[in-house]
Parts: C-alpha cells; sequence; structure tokens
C-alpha cells in the first residue's frame, strides 16, 4: 500500500510505516523491529545516550533546529525531584502537516521515542501534548500507549531494568500559541496557555516548576532509529550540519502536495518540479514560503539553487522552520495571501505583550484596506514600521512571525501592493 | 555566570550613566527607581508578580540582543543599562503607539484622567499623531459589582486587578477572556467582585480608566483634589490612607502605601465609610448656660466662664471617645488627675470578626472598630457598652460631679444626660441631644481638620495631618483642656499638636523619646529597643 503519494526520491525512516495500520500495534511496531532500541537504550547509561544523539547531529524539528542531544545535556545530572518530558504534538503552524501522520501511522516509533528520551533526562513522567482538533491521531495515539501500558513498554520497571516511565496523553483545546513550548506546559498545568517569560528556561524551571524538555514529534520520532543504528548511521543523509531524514509538507498550487521524507539538503527547486510534479498548465514559480507561515517569504529568484537545509534556506534570506513548503504559482495575490497569515496571528495571539496583541490586529486591518483597494502609499510604511516595533519586543516570537511576512512580502512584491494601492488594477496573471 | 556562583553584598551597575549600587536580587526597574529614575510600566507594581507582558519597562543591556523587561530582569555586577537610548526610547514609543490603536479618546470624560499612566506616558514620550486610521475595538461597559464599573475599552490588558484578586485578595472573581485584540477582563459570575471585601483596591492599581468607583464616578477631577496623609478612622488597623479633598470635603480615602501596616492596601468597609466627616451639621460656636438656656459665646468669654466653674474639691469623671487623638485623650486624662483623678469611661465599637487579608498577612479589617482604643487603654481609660458601642453609662445617670464628655456623641442618651452634674463639659465635633445639659460646649474638630496620632491594634502610633479646614471656631481638644491644665497650674497650654504629643509622653512611658519628627508618615513602634549607636 502505498502512502499517498510517495517518490523514488524519498527515504523512508521515519515515514516507513505510514499508510499501514498494521504498525499502530505493538506487533506490527515490533514486526517492523520495533521496541529494539529501547532494550538497547535501556542497556546503556543515559550520558551514552545523550552522546549517540549528540553523534546523530539530530537538530529539533518543531522549527528552531536546535540540536537534540544538547538540549538533553542541559537537564540537571543531579536529581533533586521530578523531571518531566513534553512531547510537543500541538501541530498547529500553518502548513504544516507531518506530526499529525507520525501520531496517526506510527504512534509506537513516537512511544519509544518519548521513552528513551525520558530515560535519557531522567525524567518519570512524559506528556504528549496533542493538538484540539486532532481528534482521530489523539485517539490511535491514546489506543496506542494503552497496549504499550499492557505490553510493560511503559509503566512500572520497563522490561525489567527497574525504570519507571509514564506516559500521559494530553489534549489541548485547539489554541495555536500552545504549541510555544511554555505555554504549552501551562496548559498541561490547567493555566491559560500564556507563554512564559524566559529565564528561567524549561530545563531549570518547567512543567510544575520542574527540569522539563521539550522536543518535537519528528525530533522523537527519530531517536529509535538513531539508537537502533548509531549515530554516525543517520549523518549519512543531509549536511553536515544539518545531518538525517525531514518530512516536507508541501502544499499550494504543484500536482502532488504531501508529505514527503527527504534528505536534508535536498534542492528545493527538484522538491517542486520532480518530486511534488510541477505546476498546473501555463503556471510558473511565484513564491514559497518554505518553513511554516511563520518564515519569511521567498521569491522565485530567491529559489534558484536553494537547498533545503536549515544553512541553505538561511542563506536565502528565509528559514528552514518546520519544513512546511507553501508554493504559490503565478495566480497567487500575495497581499491576499499574506493578510489571510497575519489574520490568523492576530486570532491566535495569546494577548498578554501588547505589541502583539495590539499590532497583529492593526497589520491585518491595514493590509484589507489596501486589499479592498482603500490602501496608501504610506500604509507600506506603517506596515514596516509597526513590524519593526513588533520584532524582538515581546515575551514569544508569536509577534515576530506575524511581521515577517508582511515585512518580506513588502520587500520582494512591492509591485503587488502597490497595484492595489492604485485601485482597479488586477493582481496575479489572469 | 560565573560571578554569580559565590553570595555577594552588593551588586554594581550603571544605569544611564550613572553608577548604583543595590542588593542582589533586586531588578533593573527597582534599581533606577531608587536613584529616581521611574522606568515607565504597567503590568508591574510592587505588591504583585510580574508578568512581564506591557513591554512598556524594556531597556537596552549592553551585551543582550534583545530589550529585555527591566521588571524582572535582576541586576548583576558591571551590567549598564540604557533606558533612555534611541533603541529604547523608540521601542516605548512603539508601544504607547500600539496602546493608543484601540484606546478611546475620552479622556474629557474619564475619572482617571489627571493621574493616568496613559496619559503622562504619552504626554511624555509618545508620537505627536497617531498613525491609526482603522476603527477602534468596541467592548463597552460592564458592572462589576460592588463599587467597581468597567470600561472595557479603556483597558490596557496589564491584568493588574486580576493578579490582584488571585494573589493578594486570593479571591479569585476576575480573568481574562477571550486571546489576542479580543482579550478582556470578565467576572466570572453575576456577582462578580460584588461582597470581596477588599475589591475596591483593583480600581486604585488600574493604571488607565478601565475600573473606576461608583461612589466617586465623575465627582471631581483628578487635579482639583488636594492630597492629605492620613490614618483610617474606621478600624484599629490603623491603614495609612489619603485624604482626597476637593471643596472642604473628603472626595475619597486612597490607601497610601506601608510596608508595615497596609503595604499598597485597603479595605472596602474603610475606603467607603467617609461621609460622616463631611457633614454640615456640626459644633460651630463654643456654647454656655446663661440661666436655663444654652447660649453662644467667645472663646474668651465661654473658657473663663468655665474656668470659673472649676472647683477642684469636687469628684470628676469622664467619657471620652477612642475615635479622638492620642493628644487628646493624654491632655484629657490629665486635666481629670489634675482635679483628683476619677475614673474615664470609653465606649467602642466592635465587628463580630476579622477580615484579613491573605495575600497581606499583617492586614485585617479588625474587631476592634475604633481607630484609638489602644491609646485610651494605655491611658487607663475603661471601656463600658456593648459592641455597637452604646450603653454602659447608666452610672452617670445621677452623678452629681463634674462630668467632662470628649468626642462621643452619646447617641444612644437623651436629652436629660448629666443633668444632675455639677458642672458638665462636652468637648464634640456634631451636636448632640446629650448636650443639651451641658454647662459649656466646645467645638472640637474631627481627625481629618487637626494633626494628631492614633495608636492602633499593633502599638504603632502614626500621624494624621489636616486635609479639611474645620468650622472657624473648631479648636483641638487638648486646647481648652490644656487651658484648664494651665490654669490649675499643673502644665502647660501647649501651642501645637507636637507639643500636646511630647506632654502626652510624660504620662505614656510607651511614648517616650518619640517625636513627631521621628514618627514621620511611616508610624513607629511603642517599646521598640531604640538604635543606639556607639560613640
Amino acid at each position: 500500500m502505498a502512502y499517498p503519494y510517495t517518490h523514488e526520491k524519498e527515504v523512508r525512516v521515519l515515514s516507513r510505516g505510514w499508510g499501514d495500520p498494521r504498525t499502530r500495534t505493538v506487533e506490527g511496531w515490533k514486526a517492523m523491529g520495533g521496541y529494539t532500541a529501547l532494550e538497547k537504550a535501556l542497556g546503556m547509561s543515559r550520558q551514552e545516550v545523550i552522546e549517540e544523539v549528540k553523534v546523530s547531529g539530530l537538530r529539533g524539528r518543531g522549527g528552531a533546529g536546535f540540536p537534540t542531544g544538547i538540549k538533553w545535556s542541559f537537564m540537571p545530572g543531579e536529581k533533586k525531584g521530578p523531571h518531566y518530558l513534553c512531547c510537543n504534538a500541538d501541530e498547529s503552524e500553518p502548513g504544516t502537516f507531518k506530526d499529525r501522520e507520525l501520531l496517526r501511522w506510527t504512534p509506537h516509533q513516537l512511544i519509544e521515542g518519548c521513552l528513551i528520551g525520558a530515560y535519557a533526562i531522567q525524567a518519570e513522567h512524559v506528556f504528549i501534548y496533542c493538538r484540539g482538533e486532532f481528534f482521530e491521531a489523539t485517539q490511535v495515539l491514546a489506543r496506542a500507549v494503552e497496549e504499550a501500558y499492557e505490553a510493560g513498554y511503559i509503566g512500572k520497571n520497563i522490561l525489567g531494568s527497574g525504570q519507571d516511565i509514564d506516559i500521559t496523553v494530553f489534549a489541548g483545546a485547539g489554541a495555536y500559541i500552545c504549541g510555544e513550548e511554555t505555554a504549552l506546559m501551562n496548559s498541561i498545568e490547567g493555566r491559560r496557555g500564556l507563554p512564559r517569560v524566559k529565564p528561567p528556561f524549561p530545563a531549570a524551571v518547567g512543567l510544575f516548576g520542574k527540569p522539563t524538555t521539550i522536543n518535537n514529534v519528528e525530533t522523537l520520532s527519530s531517536i529509535p532509529h538513531i539508537l537502533n543504528n548509531g549515530g554516525s548511521w543517520y549523518r549519512q543523509w543531509g549536511t553536515e550540519k544539518s545531518p538525517g531524514t525531514k518530512l516536507f509538507c508541501v502544499s499550494g498550487h504543484v500536482r502532488r502536495p504531501g508529505n514527503y521524507e527527504l534528505p536534508l539538503g535536498f534542492p528545493l527547486e527538484e522538491l517542486i518540479y520532480d518530486v511534488c510534479g510541477g505546476f498546473r498548465e501555463g503556471r510558473s514559480l511565484k513564491a514559497v514560503i518554505p518553513g511554516g507561515s511563520s518564515v519569511p517569504i521567498m521569491s522565485a529568484a530567491d529559489c534558484e539553487g536553494c537547498t533545503l537545509d536549515y544553512e541553505g534556506v538561511v542563506e536565502k534570506g528565509s528559514m528552514l522552520g518546520c519544513a512546511s513548503v507553501i508554493i504559490m504559482d503565478d495566480s497567487t495575490n500575495i497581499v491576499k495571501q499574506v493578510r489571510r497569515m497575519v489574520d490568523f496571528y492576530a486570532h491566535e495571539s495569546c494577548g498578554q505583550c501588547t505589541p502583539c496583541r495590539e499590532g497583529t490586529q492593526w497589520l491585518a486591518r491595514i493590509l484589507l484596506r489596501i486589499e479592498k483597494g482603500r490602501g496608501t502609499a504610506e500604509d507600506l510604511d506603517t506596515l514596516l514600521e509597526l513590524g519593526d516595533q513588533m520584532t524582538g519586543t515581546t515575551i514569544c516570537v508569536l509577534s515576530d512571525s506575524a511581521a515577517a511576512p508582511v515585512a518580506s512580502s513588502i520587500q520582494k512584491f512591492k509591485d503587488d501592493y502597490l497595484a492595489l494601492i492604485r485601485r482597479g488594477e488586477k493582481v496575479g496573471a489572469a | 555566570m560565573p560571578e554569580s556562583t559565590h553570595p555577594q553584598e552588593t551588586v554594581t551597575l550603571t544605569i544611564d550613566g550613572r553608577e548604583v549600587i543595590v542588593p542582589p536580587g533586586t531588578t533593573i526597574l527597582q534599581a533606577a527607581e531608587s536613584m529616581g529614575n521611574r522606568i515607565p510600566h504597567y503590568c508591574y507594581h510592587p505588591g504583585l508578580s510580574a508578568p512581564a507582558q506591557c513591554r512598556l519597562c524594556l531597556v537596552e543591556v549592553e551585551g543582550a540582543p534583545k530589550l529585555q523587561p527591566s521588571c524582572v530582569t535582576q541586576v548583576r555586577d558591571g551590567q549598564v543599562v540604557h533606558t533612555t537610548s534611541a533603541k529604547a526610547t523608540a521601542m516605548r514609543q512603539g508601544v504607547l503607539e500600539f496602546y493608543l490603536a484601540n484606546h478611546p479618546l475620552d479622556c474629557p470624560i474619564c475619572d482617571q484622567s489627571g493621574e493616568c499612566k496613559l496619559q503622562d506616558y504619552v504626554h511624555a514620550e509618545g508620537r505627536k499623531h497617531g498613525r491609526s486610521r482603522e476603527p477602534k475595538r468596541v467592548f463597552g461597559r460592564d458592572d462589576f459589582g460592588g463599587d467597581v464599573l468597567f470600561y472595557g475599552d479603556r483597558c490596557v490588558m496589564c491584568t493588574r486587578c486580576v493578579r490582584f484578586m488571585n494573589e493578594v485578595a486570593q479571591d479569585p472573581r476576575l480573568t481574562v477572556v477571550e486571546r489576542g485584540n479580543r482579550s478582556v477582563i470578565d467576572t466570572f459570575f453575576e456577582d462578580g467582585v460584588e461582597g470581596s471585601p477588599y475589591a475596591g483596591n483593583i480600581v486604585d492599581i488600574c493604571p488607565v480608566g478601565a475600573l473606576v468607583s461608583k461612589d466617586f464616578l465623575h465627582k471631581a477631577r483628578a487635579w482639583d483634589l488636594d492630597h492629605t496623609p492620613s490614618v483610617c478612622p474606621n478600624c484599629s488597623q490603623g491603614c495609612n490612607i489619603d485624604l482626597h479633598v476637593r471643596d472642604n470635603r473628603v472626595q475619597r480615602l486612597k490607601p497610601r502605601a506601608n510596608p508595615e501596616v497596609n503595604g499598597h492596601w485597603m479595605c472596602d468597609y474603610g475606603r467607603h465609610r467617609y461621609e460622616w466627616i463631611n457633614r454640615d451639621d456640626r459644633l460651630r460656636r463654643p456654647l454656655y448656660r446663661e440661666g436655663g438656656d444654652t447660649v453662644p459665646g467667645e472663646w474668651g468669654t465661654v473658657l473663663s466662664e468655665l474656668l470659673e466653674r472649676l472647683e477642684e474639691t469636687r469628684p470628676i469623671r469622664a467619657v471620652a471617645s477612642p475615635f479622638a487623638s492620642t493628644e487628646e485623650l493624654a491632655t484629657l486624662r490629665r486635666v481629670v488627675d489634675a482635679l483628683g483623678g476619677g475614673e474615664i469611661l470609653f465606649r467602642s465599637p466592635e465587628a463580630d470578626d476579622e477580615i484579613p487579608l491573605p495575600g497581606f498577612p499583617q492586614l485585617a479589617r479588625r474587631r476592634d472598630l475604633s481607630p484609638n482604643r489602644r491609646a485610651a487603654e494605655l491611658l487607663g481609660m475603661k471601656r463600658v457598652g456593648d459592641a455597637e458601642g452604646r450603653g454602659g453609662l447608666e452610672s452617670l445617670a445621677d452623678y452629681t460631679g463634674t462630668l467632662i464628655v470628649l468626642g462621643d456623641a452619646l447617641a444612644d442618651m437623651d436629652e436629660g444626660f448629666g443633668s444632675h452634674a455639677a458642672l458638665y463639659l462636652y468637648l464634640g465635633s456634631h451636636p448632640s441631644p446629650a448636650a443639651t445639659k451641658a454647662d459649656v460646649v466646645l467645638p472640637i474638630p474631627t481627625f481629618a481638620e487637626q494633626e494628631g496620632t492614633f495608636i492602633n491594634v499593633e502599638e504603632r502610633v502614626q500621624r494624621f495631618w489636616p486635609g479639611l479646614l474645620p468650622p472657624e471656631q473648631a479648636r483641638p481638644a487638648w486646647m481648652p483642656l490644656g487651658a484648664i491644665l494651665a490654669r490649675l497650674g499643673a502644665g502647660e497650654l501647649p501651642a501645637t499638636a507636637a507639643e500636646a504629643f511630647l506632654a502626652a509622653a510624660e504620662l505614656m512611658p510607651e511614648l517616650m523619646g518619640l517625636r513627631y519628627e521621628t514618627i514621620g508618615t511611616r508610624g513607629a513602634i511603642l517599646n521598640e529597643p531604640v538604635l543606639v549607636t556607639a560613640p
């Protein structure tokens, strides 16, 4: 059974079991070599586990790309109270749909990764925070957790190792901001999902005030494979600084949008034209948002020679983020797209910080005015200045994320804005 | 962070080019404040937790990639902070512009106008002209119950009110509902803050006109109010307050910060009991009995009349009020002692229970509802009557000696009170039927109209200042009583309240060594060991 749209250039490590319902069971996962990594990890010292992950060079797949092994080593070595591991399954970034597939097809892969991570950071409890809208995925995961408890992989004295690790599946209530790690912790604690001021960082004061590590679903799902095959095996894909495979969520104006697992450093143009089958008849590339809606927009020129690794995309003026590639062809009204995104941020701003609470809404209103043909040239300056005032002045980066596409789109697609400002002119080819 | 691993006594940092030395753990905002540099802020309040969300107190710290919230960033040795650099100023201007994007410009009808932090900050650093051309968001008005009215459009979402109710009142009645630009403060139930005994404080800490007092609504403009430091007279806690006065009438009471007594807070019970101070039915002239009637007279005449009728050999008894100042009470004691000594009775109202403020345990609305009962007790006066402050004076009905009543309006007594006394002197601020038979009636000011001290429940002596002009002829009781003393050769007539206080100390060893100057605006604990520095 082929998972909708696969491609021969894919390297299917994490997504190998996708499309096969059998991988949702303990037996099915074991048949694919599952739970051997857990056994292996429990036989190693915590330090050795962390070392192996460091060797692999695995970087956090949630968007920031921070090296996972180093993040784990921030946890206090000497344990003075409970430690927690949180798995961030609140996948809400517009354009991203990889974690949902990991949850609903290979829940045991994630569970195994969580258990290994918990062992490495001496956590006795793992919280998997699932996005509120993920009804099916959360149910599949919860069922898998139950089954793994019964099979003795979770709970007291795992596999006779003397380790006690519990896993709780936690369903959010549908707020984008709860994907921010400290808001996520507040949400689990039963508070409003508001990001916390850092410092203190979660490794010192996290969930319930205890040392906590938060990892993305894709990050933790990679762990069993790294433990099984070794860190250097993982490095056979990707680049020196961005090793391994990555799930690319492609959406937009291509013939075959979807999830593709590719080695990092994969050329963007090859992804668009080969893997995803290019554009509809007569259409051509206008813009790409390479890493989810929070990152700067790339023009067609930026895409030339761009490689999809953390450094390659930065070189072209954007960020890889969580590798959610939104592709737009020449029929796109960029102003409308940006307005839609800013609307999203205005709706999802938690409302704590003034620049974000007021700024996101203000940007959205100006953009709507421009879109409706009632904008002025001064509005563009105001947009850029407000964006500046919203960048780096808030507790979390939602505000920066709302400002980034506005600034980059004005910079790269100013003609689209000006055309709308000179009202009556249609934007985008007919 | 190697330098923070060993404990230090002090931290030295530079703020705007000036060096400042503060204890470790101080925040940049507090350090700046200690040198008189008030960094603008909304969400930070010294009596609450700091969520660092208003983003107005961001400052530039050399070496930090972003501006830092000064309300939560702790000082570090050698830190160099700029609060007025181009970057910090531009940021504040930007944040202020965001505040104004939705804030209504209804200052002309807003109660906060004149004491509004948004007005102040925008006036100081805001843009000349707003750039927003978009329609403003509208929430409208909501009755939060009790004395609190909420104007949602003016809210700057600092959440001080929510945190006060959660952390200090520990009575979570408010919350933020919705998110983003739609965030609004709301109550959980229809009752809102109704019945929450400290809810009035949320009006005080609201930096803008979002939470206003129904009692004060449209009553006075902030710039027309004179502020006088005083002490709340409504229980024995002695919360430090300011009298806010316009046209010689108290318009409202506001807490005055004193970390040792009331923090930044006061209870609604005390806050709303000020109308009696504004009563117009006052004793305005000295009166004396001529034949069967009491007639008004000049102070000189009335006093000589009084001194003439005094007989040192006659037995004397007195009734005092625990609402009178320490100076007045002590002078009364001295007069009674000089006239051969006699019992002084006082009545004082009591509540059924205390109303503590859980987040600030030193503060409670005390059971004892009079401000100066402790002074009366220290002066050997005897409490009689019930918890309503009534009764207990039956033994005085047929009393035939000299009778002095100070301050007690004797509301439960009828016109025959004191009719058997050989000499009946009544000193009061308001007329009373029980003064009808007095031989001499002397008008005195209320606590709000004179200088003096109260001694509170924890034996802290605290000063209050005159905020209102008393009726022209009213004199503090220590003055006529002091004249009696002088006439008897038992002391000098004090010229000022400060002298009356020093004279009181002769009678009250607890006050020894204290002077008005040393008591200051924060008060002083009685019998507290005095720190003596070796020469």
